[in-house]
């Protein structure tokens, strides 16, 4: 036997600094770069820039559903093979890879006091074939027959069948761009989560991490359980389309014709895309949910309330997002009792995402709140996410779903909830983090003109959008044509949003240019202009330097939300702050 | 900026209860008897509804008290377990109270009546068929393979029960007034879905497999059926029309209609020469 008091307490592991890779050229510094910092960047600029291009998309499509047949290039097909290049640009391509390779790349080492990633090699790989998938799937605007237009769910049988826009090679690209995706984030995912677990700094315990790396760590691990189920949903319909094999396609006769098709399940792949699908939705919502966190908080000027169960609540909505795909195939024709069980698995998924929601609140309850650009837009975040999520009750609710789904309401609740939403955390996550990448401020009226008109404009396009699909308006209808149920009124409606969503559309050129222009104009900001307390404040250097920081690691003896803390007298702790805090002492 | 901030919150908030009480669109008038799920729509927008208006008139309250001013300092107060635990609960019992009445509902749409009359609606790119049993009252066996230009609902001609079948291709579709009905829903090409807006009911038409809903049309009348599946091009323009009508003049319709021996005269005569 042991005798456990005499055992000397066991100082932890300390393992050497591992040298990083240090560029010796131009293009190693700038190019194919291993440092996150820059990766992050290489991410966000190529997301935005595809972003972009999904947005004036979307731009074209209001054209056509407000004013029909009034623009000779838009024709049915090119209409379908916008929604669908939007529709999975914006989720896939923008949302996901600048969550995760944007703000993850930049944020992990930074805020968990690393010198960059684990496998900084692995990481420029990734993003060199995130940038391949961008590549190939602008490329199908360009082959012959141009993009898919089979939908951003890419429903087999009609994906891949003769008549579908892109049926050609937009299909079979669009297809091999996901697959690319899907290797390159796994190589980053990797990289993220083992960062996380082992790169962290001493005293950075897992409970003490910014509520940032809480939610992107976690939809890091859920991206990696939930793509491979694309992946091979993807793989399977590239065999159906080219080899001719018959994974999700059953007897067919098109245009009179016997295909040469039989046996296969179209719903089979609905269940792969959706098992995806669902849990996708919340990679895009968990980092929101952490950044808006943390904005929320700096910017009151009071800790996150409840940070345990803001935690916890991370953790359940994750677990649970993986057993409620069903919720987005009510009418598929799938066995109607599964609905029971789905219903319930969604509906319960509100509990902690309420908690969430009054958590965020309640954080301003008593705060000091700066109404600074990144406070306006996570504070957007907020109504625009409760109005979502409740429309999420309705959908989830099986009954309540039978008449609204595949209405424009849908339409609405998804471009709410994971659309508007998120986009507001991103611009208040750019506009927060700007000074320290860039060593400069954005320029606060540009960027409060930016947040207004974003803000209720987005709210003008589509809370007046839920009513459309009340009424009985189905969404990817190029035209409504004449349709007995709907009054002329509804095409006033659809006016209304486009002009709206115009409106909304151009002034993020103001932002685009605001990006540009303080990189050279904006006001120096200093290491720490929002006085917070998570580590990536706390560098050296500001824009911070290659291994990020000085000879030695900062070391954390705090949680990442000691402001006006007791004994930080009105101000804040940073989280390297020693305890009896001598430096603040001597400031007062 | 405090005080424009909060104003916005709360006039979102004014501004949407007055469109959605103003607002000239809202569900079509009903014609089936799924007025339970209107009544479970309503519920839900009660209790979301006040979901939404307390967050936000409460975050508003928040943002103008507790606005910057000199000298301000936050409360420091990491948690609170009653209050977090309390709030959990009240969600929760909000979510059985959406919940439970759904459920319920749902459980009613999949149940069948026994006594619901069987009727089959096939899609294709893009319009809609429709079969209803003949005298017998069964369906006959059908199946993508046999569909032809004589037969383009693919019924097996060897299949007696499939003879007298009503085959409606290119027309509209009859139903009895007050009649629960069973709607057999088939695709011999891609994923359709039979939607008429005011049944409230509907459901995927999905290839290889043969799915269902069940109503009571409760209004007679002539209604408009869509796509709700996206279909390819033609998408918008796959429509038909459904005729609530009473016992009487369904009856006379139907006898007009041709059977599946008299539309498809070859295949039929074919199968009964083997």
């Amino acid at each position: 036997m042991v005798d456990l008091g005499s055992v000397e307490a066991i100082p932890p592991a300390e393992t050497a600094d591992v040298e990083l890779y240090h560029p010796k050229s131009w293009l190693t510094k700038y190019v194919f770069c291993q440092d996150a910092k820059v990766i992050a960047i290489q991410y966000s600029v190529t997301a935005l820039a595809i972003g972009f291009v999904a947005l004036v998309l979307s731009w074209l499509m209001r054209l056509q559903l407000a004013f029909p047949g009034s623009f000779a290039f838009i024709t049915p097909s090119s209409y379908y093979q916008f929604i669908t290049m939007h529709g999975m640009i914006m989720v896939i391509y923008l949302l996901t890879a600048l969550f995760l390779g944007g703000f993850g790349n930049y944020l992990i080492p930074l805020m968990l006091g690393a010198r960059d990633m684990v496998f900084p090699y692995v990481n420029m790989l990734s993003y060199w074939i995130y940038l391949l998938a961008v590549l190939v799937l602008i490329a199908t605007f360009f082959t012959p027959g141009g993009p898919t237009g089979a939908g951003w769910t890419l429903y087999p049988p009609q994906a891949i069948l003769e008549g579908t826009p892109g049926q050609d090679w937009g299909i079979i690209l669009m297809l091999i761009s996901l697959i690319l995706f899907i290797i390159g984030f796994t190589m980053g995912g990797l990289n993220y989560v083992v960062t996380v677990l082992q790169g962290r700094t001493r005293g950075m315990t897992l409970m003490r991490m910014p509520l940032t790396i809480w939610g992107i760590f976690t939809a890091a691990i859920m991206a990696l359980l939930a793509f491979p189920a694309l992946l091979v949903g993807a793989i399977m319909m590239l065999f159906d389309r080219l080899l001719g094999t018959s994974f999700f396609m059953p007897a067919i006769v098109q245009a009179g014709e016997h295909l040469k098709y039989g046996g296969g399940s179209p719903i089979l792949f609905q269940h792969l895309f959706w098992f995806f699908g669902h849990p996708e939705v919340y990679i895009v919502a968990l980092p929101a949910f952490g950044i808006v966190s943390d904005l929320i908080s700096t910017h009151a000027r009071k800790n996150i309330f409840g940070y345990r169960m803001m935690v916890w609540a991370i953790l359940a909505i994750a677990i649970l997002s993986f057993v409620v795909w069903g919720h987005h195939m009510y009418i598929s024709g799938m066995n109607p009792p599964f609905g029971f069980f789905f219903a319930t698995s969604t509906l319960i998924i509100a509990v902690p995402t309420a908690i969430k929601v009054y958590n965020w609140v309640l954080t301003l309850w008593r705060g000091d709140i700066h109404f600074t650009v990144p406070m306006l837009f996570a504070l957007g975040f907020i109504v625009t996410f409760v109005n979502g999520g409740i429309t999420g009750l309705f959908l989830g609710n099986v009954i309540v779903d039978v008449p609204l789904s595949a209405t424009m309401f849908v339409v609405a609740h998804f471009h709410m909830v994971m659309g508007v939403a998120p986009i507001l955390v991103v611009f208040g996550a750019i506009y927060h983090w700007y000074p320290k990448i860039t060593g400069r401020m954005m320029n606060e009226t540009l960027g409060r003109i930016h947040f207004w008109i974003t803000f209720l404009g987005a709210y003008a396009i589509f809370f007046p959008m839920h009513y459309l699909g009340f009424m009985g308006a189905p969404r990817r209808y190029y035209e409504m044509g004449e349709t007995a149920f709907m009054p002329a009124s509804a095409m006033t409606l659809n006016i209304f949003i486009t002009i709206a969503a115009l409106i909304v559309g151009a002034v993020q050129l103001a932002f685009a240019f605001n990006l540009i222009w303080s990189l050279f104009k904006g006001r120096e900001a200093g290491g720490n202009p929002w006085r917070a307390t998570t580590l990536e404040w706390q560098t050296p250097q500001t824009p911070p330097g290659h291994g990020n920081w000085g000879k030695e690691l900062p070391v954390v003896y705090r949680w990442a939300y000691d402001y006006s803390a007791p004994g930080a007298d009105g101000g804040f702790l940073p989280q390297n702050q020693p305890p009896a805090a001598p430096a603040s002492r001597a400031a007062a | 900026m405090a005080i424009a901030v909060a104003l916005a919150l709360v006039l979102i908030v004014i501004g949407s209860v007055a469109f959605h009480l103003l607002s000239p669109w809202w569900l079509t008038p009903i014609a089936s008897n799924w007025r339970y799920i209107d009544d479970t729509i309503v519920l839900t927008f009660w209790i979301t509804g006040a979901g939404f208006i307390i967050v936000i008139l409460f975050m508003a309250f928040c943002l103008f008290r507790f606005r910057h001013k000199e000298g301000r300092q936050a409360a420091y107060e990491p948690e609170n377990r009653g209050v977090e635990i309390w709030l959990a609960m009240v969600t929760a019992m909000g979510v059985v109270a959406l919940l439970a009445p759904g459920l319920l509902v749902w459980s009613q749409f999949i149940t069948v009546p026994k006594d619901a009359a069987e009727v089959e609606v096939v899609g294709q790119q893009w319009q809609w068929s429709f079969r209803l049993p003949g005298r017998d009252g069964k369906l006959g066996v059908s199946d993508t393979k046999f569909v032809d230009s004589d037969n383009p609902l693919g019924l097996n001609p060897d299949d007696p029960n499939g003879r007298d079948d009503v085959v409606i291709v290119g027309a509209d579709l009859h139903l009895p007034l007050g009649k629960p009905v069973k709607v057999l829903l088939r695709s011999i090409d891609v994923v359709h879905d039979f939607y008429v807006p005011e049944f409230r009911a509907k459901m995927d038409s999905v290839p290889g497999l043969v799915s269902y809903f069940w109503f009571i049309p409760t209004r007679a009348g002539t209604f408009e059926s869509l796509c709700a599946a996206f279909c390819g091009v033609g998408h918008p323009q796959m429509r038909a029309n459904v005729v609530v009508e009473s016992e009487d003049g369904f009856q006379e319709w139907l006898r007009k209609q041709h059977t599946f021996a008299q539309s498809s005269p070859q295949t039929t005569k074919a199968a009964a020469r083997r």
